[in-house]
C-alpha cells in the first residue's frame, strides 16, 4: 500500500519515535534481568522505576500505586476478579452496557458463575443516569466497573462524579480509562477511584503493556503469582523495552495533552462538520460535548459499515465500524444499539479517530473522498429510490 | 480483515447488474435493515420465457453485494426453472469461495431468487414463509435451516448460523437448530455401523463414561445457553442430574431432560438409562 490515511486510533496508534529511541538499549544490550542482584541485571531496575515516576506523574498518583501488566484487558481482568475475591460475601457487580468487551465480557463470565450483574442503560447521546447508580448500589455490591470514556463514539463518563457516587457508599470502584490516558487531563489525587487501567498502545507506546492503577490501601488479591515482582501482586519478569516505553510514552502524553485537545480536536471538527454537510442521512452517534477530542462516530444511513470500510481501504483510509458484518457477529454494536440507533444506521457506522501525527492535508482528503463512497453504496441500496 | 478472494472484491468494486428495472415481471426481497443486509431483485422475461434482465439493489457487506451480482450474472438468459435450481452453493463456488460467516450472503441471493421467482408465478411480492419460525431473531424457519445443512452438509449450530443466521441473535433456538442437524444427520446416518457402544461395564466403567460423556457431549451444548449441568448419583440404570444456571429456571428443561441429555447417555453409554433432575 502506497499511503496510509491512519484515522483509527482508537484501536491502535504508531510507536512515538521517541518511544521507540528509548526502548532500543533494551532489546540489545541492556538485556538483564532486574531481579538479579548481578550490577549488569540491576541496573535495568532503575529504568523501570522511571517509568513509573512517569506515569504516575501522568495520572497524578504515587509511583508505587503504578502495577504493570500485559495490557488493558489483563488490567481489567485483575481489577474486577481480584475485587470479587478479596469480598467474597458480596455478590453483585455494576458495569454498563456499553463497556468495551474487556469488561463486559468478563462481568457477564462472572453472572454465569452466580455473580448478580447491573448493566447500566445510556440514553441515546450515550450518557448514564447516575439516580440509576445509586438505587442499585447496595452492600451486597463488590465492585463497580464504569468507564472513562467510550472507545466507539468518545462518549466521557463524569467520572469524578460516579467516583463520589461509589466511594459514599463503601463500594471499590474500577474505571477502564484505557481510551481516556493521553486525551485528556486526568488527576487522581483529586477524585476517588481506587482502580484504572490503561494500556500502552493506545498512546503510542507498543502493545504488549499495560497500567493497572491500585489506590494506597485498595483490597485486591494478586492476579498472577510466581516470583515477587511488581510487589508480589502481578508476577513474571518485567516487559522491560515495553515498560520503558511506556514511561516515555507517558511523559510525551504530559507535555501534549494541550496538542490532543487543540490541534487534534480541531481536525475532527473539520473532518466531522465537512461529512456531516456533505453526506445528507448522516449524523452524529454520542454526546457532542462531553466526547473525547479525537473521535468521530458517525452514521450513514441506508449503508453498510464493511462497505463504506473497504472502499475507504481503496484510498488508504483506515477507520473501523460498529457493523455486525465487520465483527462476523450477526449484531451491530452494543454500544450504538445501547443508546438507541436506529439498525439501518448502527448497521452503517463508522468511528474515525485521530492522534497528533494527523494532518489537514490528510483530513481534507477524507473529506473530498466520504461523499462519493456514500453515494455510490447509495445507488446500490435498497432503501434508496432511483434517480 | 475479512480475506476476501480477488474475484469477491471485483463483483463488490465493480458490480454489473446493479439497479431496478421499471414494470418488472417478478420482484423478490429478502433480509431486512435490522439483520443488515437486504436485497431486492427484479427481473423482466424475454418472449422466449427466459430471464432477459435482472437487477439487484443490496444494502450489505462486500460479499452480499457480490454474492447478488453474481448471481444476477448466472441466471441471465435461463428459464424460471432452471433458475429456480440455483442453490448458494452454486454462488459460492461461482465466486471462488467465501469466508465461512459469511455465507449467509449467498443463502439471501438465493432466497432472493426464489421469492423473485415466486412473486411472477403467484403475483405476490415478498418473502415466501414456509414451516415454522425456528429463529426469531432472523425469522428463519425450519425449512429454510433444513436446507441449508443439507445443501451444504453442515453439521454444526455455528455452520448453521454463519448459512442463514439462525442462532446468532439471542441464541434461545440453537438447542432446537442441534436437534434440527441431529434429526437430518440421524437419517444420514443411518444404515451407516452404529457406534460401537462398550458391552459390559462395571459400575465404575460405567459412571465415569456418564461422567465423560456429559462433560464433552452435553454440557458444551447447555452452556451454549448460558445453563450448566451437575451429575449427583447413579443408581443402576438411573442417572440423577441437577440442572445449573439458566437451565434451572428453564421451562423446557424438562424437554432438554429427555430429548438431549437421556438421547446422548442412550447414545454413548447404555439404552437402559433414565434420566432423572434431582428434586428441587
Amino acid at each position: 500500500m502506497s499511503k496510509v490515511i491512519y484515522f483509527d486510533n482508537n484501536a491502535t496508534t504508531k510507536v512515538a519515535p521517541e518511544v521507540f529511541e528509548v526502548m532500543k538499549p533494551f532489546l540489545t544490550d541492556l538485556y538483564g534481568n532486574p531481579s538479579s542482584m548481578h550490577t549488569f541485571g540491576g541496573q535495568v531496575e532503575k529504568y523501570i522505576r522511571n517509568s513509573r515516576e512517569s506515569i504516575a506523574k501522568l495520572l497524578g498518583c504515587d509511583s508505587s500505586e503504578i502495577i504493570f501488566t500485559s495490557c488493558g484487558t489483563e488490567s481489567d481482568n485483575a481489577a474486577v476478579k481480584g475485587v470479587l475475591e478479596t469480598f467474597p460475601e458480596r455478590k453483585k457487580i455494576i458495569t454498563t452496557k456499553v463497556e468495551h468487551p474487556a469488561v463486559l465480557t468478563l462481568c457477564k463470565e462472572m453472572k454465569s458463575r452466580g455473580y448478580i450483574l447491573v448493566e447500566l442503560k445510556v440514553n441515546k447521546e450515550g450518557q448514564l443516569n447516575l439516580d440509576e447508580l445509586k438505587a442499585e448500589l447496595d452492600d451486597n455490591t463488590a465492585i463497580v466497573s464504569i468507564m472513562y470514556a467510550n472507545n466507539e463514539t468518545g462518549v466521557i463518563f463524569p467520572i469524578d462524579k460516579i467516583a463520589e457516587i461509589v466511594k459514599a457508599k463503601g463500594v471499590i470502584f474500577h474505571t477502564d480509562a484505557v481510551q481516556a490516558v493521553g486525551k485528556i487531563p486526568l488527576n487522581l489525587e483529586k477524585n476517588n477511584i481506587d482502580l484504572l487501567s490503561l494500556s500502552g498502545h493506545k498512546l503510542h507506546a507498543p502493545k504488549g503493556v499495560g497500567v493497572l492503577y491500585i489506590r494506597k490501601g485498595t483490597r485486591i488479591s494478586p492476579f498472577i503469582v510466581g516470583g515477587h515482582q511488581e510487589k508480589s501482586r502481578r508476577a513474571g519478569t518485567e516487559n522491560v523495552a515495553s515498560i520503558v516505553g511506556l514511561g516515555k510514552a507517558a511523559e510525551l502524553a504530559g507535555e501534549n495533552i494541550e496538542i490532543e485537545n487543540t490541534k487534534v480536536k480541531k481536525l475532527r471538527d473539520k473532518l466531522e462538520n465537512a461529512i456531516l454537510k456533505s453526506c445528507p442521512d448522516a449524523m452524529l452517534n454520542g454526546d457532542k460535548v462531553n466526547r473525547l477530542p479525537n473521535t468521530a462516530n458517525i452514521s450513514f444511513e441506508f449503508i453498510e459499515g464493511e462497505s463504506i470500510l473497504l472502499l475507504l481501504d481503496q484510498f488508504g483510509i483506515c477507520a473501523s465500524s460498529g457493523s455486525a458484518c465487520t465483527s462476523g457477529s450477526l449484531e451491530p454494536s452494543h454500544v450504538i444499539r445501547a443508546m438507541g440507533v436506529p439498525f439501518t444506521a448502527a448497521h452503517g457506522s463508522i468511528r474515525f479517530s485521530l492522534s497528533k501525527y494527523n494532518t489537514e492535508e490528510e483530513v481534507d482528503f477524507v473529506i473530498e473522498k466520504m461523499p462519493v463512497i456514500v453515494n455510490r453504496l447509495r445507488e446500490l441500496s435498497p432503501f434508496v429510490k432511483s434517480k | 480483515m475479512w480475506d476476501y478472494n480477488k474475484k469477491v472484491m471485483e463483483y463488490f468494486l465493480h458490480p454489473v447488474n446493479a439497479g431496478e428495472i421499471e414494470n418488472p415481471d417478478g420482484v423478490g426481497e429478502e433480509g431486512s435493515p435490522a439483520c443488515g443486509d437486504m436485497l431486492k431483485l427484479t427481473f423482466k422475461l424475454g418472449k422466449d420465457g427466459r430471464i432477459a434482465d435482472i437487477k439487484f439493489k443490496t444494502f450489505g457487506c462486500a460479499s452480499a453485494i457480490a454474492s447478488s451480482s453474481i448471481m444476477t450474472e448466472m441466471v441471465k438468459g435461463l428459464t424460471l426453472e432452471e433458475a429456480s435450481k440455483i442453490t448458494n452453493k452454486d454462488i459460492v463456488d461461482k465466486l471462488g469461495g467465501l469466508p465461512e460467516q459469511k455465507m449467509h450472503c449467498s443463502v439471501m441471493g438465493m432466497e432472493a431468487l426464489q421469492a423473485a421467482i415466486a412473486n411472477y408465478r403467484g403475483g405476490k411480492a415478498g418473502k415466501i414463509t414456509e414451516g415454522k419460525i425456528v429463529c426469531t431473531c432472523f425469522g428463519v424457519t425450519d425449512k429454510e435451516i433444513e436446507k441449508v445443512i443439507i445443501e451444504n452438509d453442515l453439521n454444526a449450530v455455528e455452520q448453521v448460523t454463519n448459512f442463514c443466521k439462525a442462532g446468532g441473535g439471542c441464541g434461545q433456538c440453537r438447542g432446537e437448530i442441534q436437534m434440527i442437524i441431529d434429526k437430518i444427520r440421524g437419517k444420514k446416518e443411518k444404515g451407516a455401523e452404529p457406534q460401537a457402544k462398550p458391552k459390559k461395564l462395571t459400575n465404575l466403567q460405567k459412571i465415569q463414561l456418564i461422567q465423560r460423556t456429559i462433560s464433552e457431549q452435553i454440557r458444551p451444548l447447555l452452556k451454549a445457553d448460558g445453563g450448566d449441568i451437575d451429575l449427583i448419583d447413579v443408581e443402576g440404570s438411573k442417572v440423577i442430574i441437577a440442572f445449573r444456571g439458566m437451565c434451572s429456571q428453564c421451562p423446557t428443561a424438562e424437554f432438554t431432560l429427555k430429548d438431549v441429555v437421556e438421547a446422548r447417555l442412550h447414545e454413548f453409554v447404555s439404552d437402559d438409562i433414565i434420566v432423572e433432575e434431582q428434586n428441587r
